[in-house]
């Protein structure tokens, strides 16, 4: 009898971990989800709101996929985990064993004890049924008078894209003093900031959210502003302020958890044949400048594709290479590859070159050490730069001289398109003339 | 989720899509444009036809143009596909299926009862819809408007308008404008203007041209080497022989080149009518393609059982032409018959010999195509006499064909069917050129879609906005180049990626397909594990 790996979540960690389980053994596989029957992808429920695509174009494989690879998938809510019986015990009441269980149960939204966050018309963007909620209090703006988004992230921005391309009014409530600077350096956050403005998104920077206002119905009517005591009327609000692991079912087990839940380099808990990916998991030993606990598409499935190793006997650490991410702010493309800090976490040695082209839709910065010149990232906006290239660059520790000489090797615009090379060299040249 | 949810999805927001006052008045412009077709279609006889045809032409251009003004330039530049799947004529609803039967039926009559378009038959003259016509077709090529003509009018006049439209939605995309400015010159210059010019050369009686869109190659036109039409070359002096070596150039040597060098796309979506149109005026419905694998299954099938007929149907067409003699005229039934079976023996030869591995079960297939077509020039061979061919006479393959591939499928479906299909149901389906260019594409070519490393966050906007129905994304999360003989280079996919995933490029032909299955981002001793670099 083969050996039965259950896996809870059917967000891209767990699926990759089971389609690469799959791929190199014949085991038995089973997939744990009460958000869908099918797999789907996470980071295009935007544009089903937006008209783009319908929900069935976000799943990448069709529905025979699973039964074809003999992954079997069921619709359930884990309760509880019984590490001594290897036993699931779901919401409505069955039970089922596993030999060995992935935990890859992604993120929730983040509450932080407003007042009034529970109210109807108060939502995250995280979940299908989030975009269920949506659609419902906000299908026009006949229904949706204006919508207020708390929190300036990455979700915050997509939430006011999707709105906005209803032509619903958004106020978006931003608690830095420049969108998403602790992660962006300053020139790209003004840039940014601007390009909001640009879109008639009422950007509101180094603003709190006091409270959420209902009227008689337990039903939102309005925010009230930390600062200015402003009163905002509003039949919508997103809660937009990060998200954190999703692993209150595994609370009162035997599973050692912090901010999520705890896991070494190979993955696994402190419990034997219990293994946690993606969102939900924490390194207790964080994988360079990485932090302990990466809510991203890429990571999760690199630990999807790492733990399939080690479940079939090939027994690997999570071992990611240089840093990349991408995201999309409104009209504007953005890359990172390697580190490129804002005002966070920035160490005294990373400097920075900074170029924008004078449209303001378009600008890139290069990080490198100021002792030796090193090149340690990049962040490029409304161009799109090659992953191949740079992870090579930063493999030979090229330095930023040579990058820049070099970067129409990395460019992967289409054909045809305007190429900034020659202009960001020579604005490079003349910063190393004024220095 | 379930149906129900996905139903009231449809139709909530639909007044938030709503038209703006000044759409509605662009609306209202270009429908007067089209109600005084519709007079003359139901044969109004307006008194000053020139006038008439100017002011229809131009309100209907008039309202496509401040149409797309106003429904693009008040926006900041970027994809603009907002709402496409909650309003009615994208997403397949009422208006959508309104407008299908309306093109289907004006197809209907343009092939099979041009009378009721007001064509006049044995010298009389134009009613109707093509009288109206007229004064443009004597401006041009000195002679009456035909049903042909009208629609080629019609056919051009879309391009142009669509692809004015088109080059505004993708204001920031300059692949997209100049691939559309590229069709809609070809579309003007090439299938509209030379070929009426052509005609006027005709009016002299040195000239018998027949009627030729030189960038319309053989076997997307099938009729170039029907008898009138190798007659006509062959009697139209210099200009003709020269024309008629050019169409055989076309399909044996510079489309194989420029396909090496470029992708089929030089011919597909930046040159060819058949592709203008859909690229242009079919825009709006390229999501709604099958993306399913048996989708795909049925195109491989369907396109080349097109291909083994049409070449079948040429191969008879010709030889019910030549004589036997050869001292009349080198080329005989039995040369041309060895000619052609010589020909794609050595192709699949040299297929079979240096991409065998590359095909898999896919050779099996093509072997299967081969020895029809061989086989058939056998029979043609020992069956074969002047009058009939597979014991049935020699016209009523070809006329088989014109019927059935080149009217039915290829206008009818093709471009009826726009609203419910998407734009490229012919190109994917049926045309047997697309077959001939994929195969090279797919073969020998240095082009490929690249994906950027680790960066796909598989959301599907590359797949649902594919014309031809390729899943993309299905390549894109593994890493992999697209290389897929159906990819006609629309760059749509690259365009509408979020995350700057896709490029179209020419490259080199190394490394071109390239499977791995761990993406960029693993270190390195993993993915070599499983590509089995080092166990």
């Amino acid at each position: 009898m083969e050996e039965h790996v259950v896996i809870i979540g059917n967000g891209i960690a767990g699926v990759t971990a089971a389609r690469h389980i799959r791929k190199f053994s014949n085991k038995k596989i089973t997939i744990i989800s009460s958000e869908t029957e099918y797999f789907f992808s996470r980071t295009a429920l935007m544009y089903i709101y937006m008209g783009h695509m319908t929900f069935e174009h976000t799943q990448p494989y069709e529905n025979w996929f699973w039964e074809k690879n003999l992954i079997a998938l069921k619709k359930a809510f884990v309760e509880k985990v019984e590490s001594d019986t290897k036993t699931l015990y779901f919401k409505n009441g069955e039970t089922l064993n596993y030999d060995k269980l992935i935990i890859a149960t992604g993120s929730k939204p983040n509450k932080f004890g407003w007042p009034g966050q529970d109210l109807e018309g108060v939502m995250g963007l995280y979940h299908k049924q989030d975009l269920d909620l949506l659609e419902k209090h906000a299908p026009n703006n006949q229904t949706c008078k204006r919508a207020v988004i708390v929190g300036g992230g990455l979700i915050g921005i997509e939430l006011a894209e999707m709105l906005n391309s209803r032509n619903i009014p958004v106020t978006f409530l931003v608690r830095e003093k420049s969108f998403w600077n602790g992660i962006l350096p300053q020139g790209e956050s003004d840039m940014i900031n601007r390009h909001i403005k640009n879109h008639h998104i009422d950007l509101r920077l180094g603003t709190n959210l006091r409270e959420i206002i209902s009227d008689e119905n337990g039903q939102v009517k309005s925010v009230i502003i930390e600062e200015t005591g402003e009163e905002i009327p509003c039949n919508v609000v997103g809660l937009t302020a990060g998200v954190s692991p999703n692993i209150d079912f595994v609370k009162d087990s035997d599973i050692e958890t912090n901010k999520g839940i705890k896991v070494n380099r190979f993955l696994e808990t402190n419990i034997p044949d219990i293994y946690a990916i993606g969102d939900c998991a924490e390194q207790k030993e964080p994988v360079g400048q990485r932090p302990p606990v990466e809510a991203v598409w890429y990571t999760g499935r690199m630990m999807g594709e790492a733990l399939a190793q080690t479940i079939c006997g090939n027994r690997m650490a999570y071992n990611p290479g240089h840093w990349f991410n991408s995201a999309k702010f409104l009209d504007i493309e953005y890359q990172t590859y390697g580190w490129v800090h804002g005002n966070k976490g920035k160490p005294d040695y990373e400097k920075h070159f900074h170029w924008k082209h004078e449209d303001d839709t378009k600008c890139i910065t290069v990080a490198y050490d100021e002792n030796t010149n090193q090149f340690l990232g990049i962040n490029t906006f409304g161009i799109r730069m090659r992953h191949e290239t740079f992870d090579k660059w930063l493999t030979e520790k090229r330095d930023v001289h040579f990058v820049i000489n070099h970067l129409a090797e990395a460019n992967f615009d289409p054909e045809f398109y305007k190429t900034y090379e020659d202009e960001i060299l020579s604005a490079y040249d003349q910063t190393l003339q004024t220095v | 989720m379930n149906d129900k949810q996905h139903h009231s999805i449809s139709l909530t927001p639909s007044e938030t899509y709503s038209l703006s006052t000044k759409e509605k008045i662009a609306v209202f412009i270009g429908v007067v444009g089209l109600f005084i077709l519709a007079l003359a279609l139901f044969n109004t006889n307006f008194p000053n036809k020139t006038l008439f045809l100017s002011l229809s032409l131009g309100l209907i251009t008039a309202g496509t143009l401040l149409f797309s003004h106003s429904l693009y330039t008040t926006k900041l530049e970027g994809i603009k596909n907002d709402g496409v799947w909650f309003k009615s004529l994208t997403s397949r609803g009422v208006s959508a299926w309104i407008l299908g039967i309306v093109l289907t039926g004006f197809y209907l009559v343009l092939y099979f009862f041009p009378q009721y378009l007001g064509q006049g038959s044995s010298g009389e003259a134009n009613s109707g819809l093509i009288a109206l016509f007229d004064p443009l077709s004597f401006l041009l090529s000195g002679r009456p408007a035909s049903q042909w003509f009208v629609y080629g009018a019609l056919y051009t006049l879309a391009i142009l308008i669509f692809g004015y439209k088109f080059i505004l939605k993708y204001r920031h995309n300059r692949y997209q404008q100049l691939r559309t400015v590229s069709v809609m010159f070809f579309q003007l210059g090439f299938a509209f203007l030379i070929p009426e010019f052509m005609a006027r050369l005709n009016e002299s009686p040195e000239y018998n041209l027949p009627y030729y869109d030189i960038k319309s190659m053989w076997p997307l036109n099938y009729y170039l080497f029907d008898r009138w039409s190798v007659n006509g070359f062959i009697n139209s002096g210099n200009l003709g022989l020269a024309l008629l070596i050019f169409g055989i150039l076309s399909i044996f040597v510079i489309s194989p080149f420029l396909t090496y060098k470029y992708g089929k796309r030089w011919y597909c979506s930046w040159v060819c009518g058949c592709g203008g149109l859909a690229e242009t005026a079919g825009d709006p419905f390229r999501q709604l393609s099958s993306k399913k694998l048996s989708a795909w299954k049925l195109e491989r099938w369907l396109i080349h059982v097109v291909l083994v007929f049409s070449v079948i149907m040429t191969t008879a067409v010709i030889y019910s032409y030549l004589g036997h003699d050869s001292t009349k005229y080198w080329l005989t039934k039995s040369t041309f018959l060895i000619g052609v079976g010589g020909l794609l023996t050595l192709v699949f030869a040299l297929t079979m010999i240096f991409k065998r591995h590359e095909l898999g079960k896919d050779a099996k297939y093509g072997a299967l195509g081969f020895f029809v077509i061989i086989a058939a020039l056998f029979i043609m061979h020992y069956t074969g006499t002047s009058e009939r061919l597979f014991f049935v006479k020699s016209s009523v393959l070809r006329s088989a064909y014109g019927l059935y591939i080149g009217s039915i499928f290829s206008g009818v479906i093709g471009t009826g069917f726009y609203p419910i299909l998407g734009n490229r149901v012919w190109c994917r389906f049926g045309c047997p050129m697309a077959a001939v260019l994929g195969f090279q594409q797919r073969m020998f070519s240095k082009f490929r879609i690249t994906t950027n490393g680790g960066q796909c966050i598989s959301c599907g906007n590359c797949s649902t906005y594919c014309e031809m129905g390729i899943d993309v994304r299905a390549y894109a999360q593994k890493g992999e180049n697209i290389v897929r003989s159906s990819c006609v280079g629309c760059g749509i996919c690259a365009a509408v990626c979020p995350r700057g995933v896709l490029k179209l490029e020419n490259d080199s032909m190394k490394g071109r397909i390239n499977s791995n299955d761990i993406l960029l981002g693993n270190d390195v001793d993993l993915m070599d594990y499983v590509n089995g670099k080092s166990y």
